[in-house]
């Protein structure tokens, strides 16, 4: 920005450098604007020493948009203006008015500005320009201020206007945004899916959305006819109203429940409902207002998957999840001064997975629910029936009275379950073993109880069908150490645990061997080598026979083919014992077939024994295997000939080689004298049937000379025994053969602990 | 220093709560047009700013040396090439908008101003109607993103490019609990490098006791004050270079001329920084 100019004419109106706001001045005299005065070098002197003593007056009385430089060259601008005038003939007082304008349009709207200003015109202007201008100085001066006057008080009142028009405009657009706002309130409120109810603090209730409407089955007037009170419910917990008489008296701000409701209809609703207390601007208590949720689905889907996960979806009974929680809770809530009692019928459906693979899984499933339904029949109050899973029940006596409760109870069940069911379109038998077990709370647990009730239905089972049997503790041990054994079995079969020992079959006639019975012995690593007693029976209820028998079969066959490698048509045939449950499996006549071919053993040399029950309980599909085992040229033999059922008639129907007679018919014909000849008879019309249909006869439990005797006078073809030999190992048997006038063989041994010539 | 409850009704007024249009209460806006000499004011305005005056009889030209800064520094700014100013908290207009003085070095300026004072964003609407390059937003400092995000804004300034983001005598009508630094600090992340920071704060460093009747007095008013003391100040600054002389009195930020002994008198920081 240039410096005030220098001495000269001057003009500076039109200059850029001009304050913004100054710039354009649509209100200048156009008379001034054109009237272009020439000023001396002294009045330009005066101007410029007039400019800087105003601008020294002024700074900072008023706020204006300029900076120092700036402020001078403005009044000098105007000091350019006022001597000009000053210096034309008459002299243009009114000159004086614009001037005030103009400071007021630069915005020097302080009152000390004016104030300074006409002091330093009105004594400075004459000084500088001559005294005798004081009387036009004091006209200008006059007018200087009135033109201020003017001008201020039209920009006040402009400004007035507009910022009250501006509060109009601020106040219309907020009048807007409420009305906005209330609108989505409005909206808020109505389209809410949550119901929302609004009440004053007498408990009126005074608007309502339709959320609530909807929830409550009323129409809005019919709601805002009703009190809170009203909307109490039976169920409802004394607390809750408390509650609402804490927020009412504004103890409270707000509170949040669950609570039962009735709607119009007298159905019966559930709500999560959050009651808040509003105050007014002073913090009173004014109204409530009410928020719900209607949670009724929620809580039907809750109770629904709560049923699911406690109930078995088969038979609607309680589920082993349940029965658990129940047994917990009697253990746990039972306190320990209580001579509380408590008993359970632990069941299992005899032969259930049988019905399930001849007659389908519909059919089993079907027995199940009838089951079910005639359990339920029994159970009396505080009774709890559940399934635990697969074919097994139990029903809880949360408080027996003592062990003929339940007791009776089993034999109830057990009656009840006698009656043959219709399922299907046929009549079915069904039997159940319970395993029954009465206790006293204290000093007992749930799983302790449960360990129980489970070994004691185990040996309801070992009892036979259709029993039940009451827990005994001591015969807890051995049924543990059963459940350790079976468990223990498929991995003792992979880790070559087991072992066998050869009995030797030998002729009546010259006692040479003509065979040797296979017999398996379990080297347990803790309970040492196990007879076949401890075992077999275990093997065949978790069916781990299967694998046993056939591993038994090769060692079998592996070792027979040794010998046969030694001995050539002096080796000894080999008997191996076969379970019923392996007759049924489908592979064995392949399985047989297998070995043979893998072992090289010629097939004479393999004997299959059976137990006659093997043979008698099941027709068909054995039968074609044995005629299979037979035509590759395996001999068939009855093992323990005798005790079982079969009449001999039916014994000529069989595809069997051999019979063996049980040791037992030959027991009283062991003493040296025998007066029974009745023994003798039996014993020798078997033998005479047996020849007749062609077939080896063999004794059995042969321990005394005497007993040899009498059998080989009676026709036995051949023998076993410890008179004889115990089983030996397969070494020993080596022995015998190469050295077969030996004096002895190798006497009963003990590798066992108890020898013995049982089979299997 | 400040009731919690009055710090304006910002934090808790939700969105749809439109601020009351209240003249019985003074405004801060108001107030400050009537220091400056202007009758954008009411009674109310007038008989605190008397008062205030009365108290501290250099407010007037406190608020003068405020605005002398403001004027500098857009200047300044503008001499730098800047072309788009975010005037925050810009009040009522009155003689030399930064929309005027930016326009003395680029005519092409391009200006939006910032309040949240309804009365001063009608007024500043109907007084800048006919000019496209500037527009007005009504909105709070603290809500950056109604700032940024308005599309008068928007349709204003290119984000893209360099801005002069005033918050000049803004800051000490935002009290701590609001965190102004924290706000400074979002628009400077939302700001082009070469942008630029332009404030002034009240302080009563120097003036403690006259800065507590001050502050009193403001607590009728929507907009309650925090004077801070300088290195306060400084931290709004922060991710900002300051720029010759720093943050210094109103009166010592690059004047016209030399300036004297005194500078204190018009208490008073401002400063220009500028975001790398
Ligand atoms: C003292 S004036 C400053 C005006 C202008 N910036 C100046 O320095 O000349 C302060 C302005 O800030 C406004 N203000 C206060 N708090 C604000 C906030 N949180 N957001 C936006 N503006 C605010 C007030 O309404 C007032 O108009």
């Amino acid at each position: 920005m240039p410096p005030p100019g220098p001495p000269g004419p001057v003009r500076r109106a039109g200059e850029p450098a001009a304050p913004a706001v100054a710039k354009a001045d649509p209100e200048a005299d156009p008379e001034v604007a054109s009237a272009v005065v020439e000023l001396s070098a002294e009045d330009d002197a005066a101007v410029e020493v007039l400019a800087r003593e105003w601008a020294d007056e002024v700074e900072g009385t008023s706020y204006v948009p300029m900076g120092s430089d700036e402020l001078v060259e403005y009044l000098t601008e105007i000091s350019v203006d006022l001597v000009g005038a000053l210096r034309t003939r008459p002299a243009r007082t009114a000159a004086g008015h614009d001037a005030g304008r103009r400071l007021v349009h630069a915005h020097f709207t302080g009152p000390s500005t004016v104030e300074r200003t006409l002091m330093l015109l009105g004594a400075r202007l004459p000084e500088l320009l001559g005294e005798d201008l004081r009387e036009d100085v004091l006209a200008l001066v006059g007018a200087l201020a009135a033109g201020y006057a003017t001008t201020l008080r039209d920009r006040t009142l402009d400004e007035q206007e507009a910022i009250r028009r501006a509060v109009i405009v601020a106040r219309h657009q907020t009048e807007q945004a409420l009305h906005a706002s209330e609108a989505r309130f409005r909206a808020m409120f109505y389209e809410a899916a949550i119901g929302i109810g609004l009440g004053d603090m007498q408990g009126r209730i005074v608007e309502v959305n339709p959320a609530l409407t909807q929830m409550f089955g009323y129409t809005a007037q019919e709601m805002r006819r009703l009190t809170v009170g009203e909307l109490a419910h039976p169920e409802d917990l004394p607390s809750v109203w408390v509650l609402y008489e804490r927020l009412l008296a504004g103890e409270l701000d707000n509170f949040r429940i669950e609570k039962r409701f009735y709607r119009k209809d007298g159905e019966e609703i559930i709500c999560n409902l959050t009651l808040s207390l509003v105050r007014d601007e002073r913090g009173r208590p004014s109204y409530q207002v009410a928020m719900l949720e209607d949670v009724t689905e929620r809580h039907e889907l809750q109770s629904h998957l709560e049923y699911q996960a406690y109930h078995d979806t088969l038979t609607t009974l309680p589920n082993r999840a349940l029965f658990s929680d129940r047994v917990d809770r009697i253990f746990s809530t039972t306190p320990a001064g209580s001579t509380r009692r408590v008993g359970l019928c632990f069941l299992d459906l005899d032969g259930f997975k049988a019905v399930n693979d001849s007659l389908g899984h519909e059919v089993g499933d079907s027995m199940l629910q009838a089951v079910a339904d005639r359990l339920a029949e029994q159970a009396a109050d505080g009774e709890l029936v559940a399934r635990m899973g697969g074919d097994e029940f139990v029903v809880l006596v949360e408080n027996s009275r003592g062990v003929e409760q339940l007791v009776d109870l089993a034999e109830r069940v057990l009656a009840a379950l006698a009656e043959p069911l219709e399922l299907a379109g046929q009549e079915l038998a069904v039997s159940a073993s319970i395993g029954i077990v009465e206790r006293p709370v204290v000093g007992g647990d749930a799983s302790e109880l449960m360990r129980a009730a489970d070994i004691t239905l185990y040996s309801a089972k070992a009892d036979g069908r259709g029993r039940w049997a009451l827990h005994d503790p001591h015969r807890d041990e051995a049924e543990i150490t059963r459940f350790a054994l079976s468990a223990a079995m498929p991995t003792a079969i992979e880790r070559e645990e087991f072992f066998v020992l050869y009995q030797p079959l030998v002729s009546m006639a010259d006692h040479g061997m003509r065979g040797v019975e296979a017999l398996v012995r379990w080297h347990h690593p803790r309970l040492g080598v196990l007879g076949p007693g401890r075992f077999i029976g275990l093997a065949e209820e978790t069916g781990a026979i299967v694998a046993l028998g056939h591993w038994v079969l090769r060692r079998a066959c592996r070792d027979a083919r040794r010998w046969y490698d030694e001995f050539g048509d002096d080796a000894p045939f080999v008997s191996v014992n076969v379970a019923p449950r392996q007759l049924h499996e489908l592979s064995l006549l392949a399985d047989v077939e297998a070995v043979l071919a893998e072992t090289g053993l010629p097939a004479r040399l393999l004997q299959i024994e059976l137990t006659e029950r093997a043979l008698t309980t099941d027709e068909g599909a054995p039968l074609k295997t044995l005629d299979g085992l037979r035509a590759l040229g395996v001999r068939i033999a009855i093992d323990d000939f005798g005790t079982g059922y079969s009449s001999l008639s039916y014994l000529r129907t069989l595809p069997v080689d051999v019979i063996k007679l049980d040791g037992s018919f030959g027991e009283r014909l062991r003493a040296e004298d025998v007066s029974d000849i009745v023994d003798e008879r039996i014993v020798g019309t078997l033998v005479d049937l047996g020849h007749a249909l062609g077939m080896t006869v063999c004794a059995e439990g042969v321990e005394t000379s005497a007993q040899a005797g009498r059998l080989r006078r009676l026709g036995c073809d051949e023998g076993q025994g410890w008179l004889f030999a115990a089983a030996l190992p397969r070494e020993d048997i080596g022995d015998v053969l190469r050295d077969p006038d030996a004096p002895t063989w190798p006497g009963p041994r003990a590798v066992d602990g108890r020898a013995t010539s049982s089979a299997p | 220093m400040l009731a919690p409850t009055e710090d304006g009704d910002g934090v808790t007024r939700p969105a749809w709560a439109p601020r009351e249009v209240d003249i019985d209460r003074p405004s801060a806006a108001r107030v400050y047009d009537y220091y400056l000499g202007g009758s954008h004011n009411f009674a109310v305005d007038r008989e605190m700013a008397r008062q205030a005056i009365a108290d501290w009889p250099d407010l007037p030209r406190i608020m003068q040396g405020n605005r002398a800064f403001m004027r500098r520094a857009v200047r300044y700014c503008a001499a730098l090439g800047i072309d788009q100013f975010l005037d925050v908290g810009s009040g009522i207009p009155t003689a030399g908008n930064v929309h005027e003085v930016a326009r003395l070095e680029n005519p092409d300026a391009r200006v939006v101003y910032v309040d949240v004072d309804p009365v001063a964003v009608a007024h500043s609407v109907a007084l800048l109607a006919d000019d496209d390059r500037t527009g007005v937003v009504q909105a709070d400092f603290s809500d950056v993103d109604a700032v940024l995000g308005d599309p008068v804004t928007r349709g204003i300034l290119d984000l893209g490019r360099p801005v002069a983001f005033l918050a000049v005598a803004l800051l000490h009508f935002v009290p701590d609990t609001r965190a102004p630094r924290d706000v400074i600090g979002r628009y400077r992340d939302a700001l082009a490098p070469g942008s630029h920071l332009v404030l002034s704060h009240a302080t009563a460093d120097g003036v403690p006791e006259r800065a507590v009747d001050h502050v009193a007095l403001y607590r009728r008013t929507d907009t309650p004050m925090s004077m801070r003391p300088h290195a306060e100040v400084l931290r709004f600054f922060d991710g900002f270079s300051l720029v010759e002389p720093g943050l210094v009195w109103f009166s010592l930020w690059r004047p016209d001329h030399p300036v004297g002994e005194g500078a204190e008198r018009l208490p008073g920081y401002a400063g220009v920084g500028r975001r790398d």
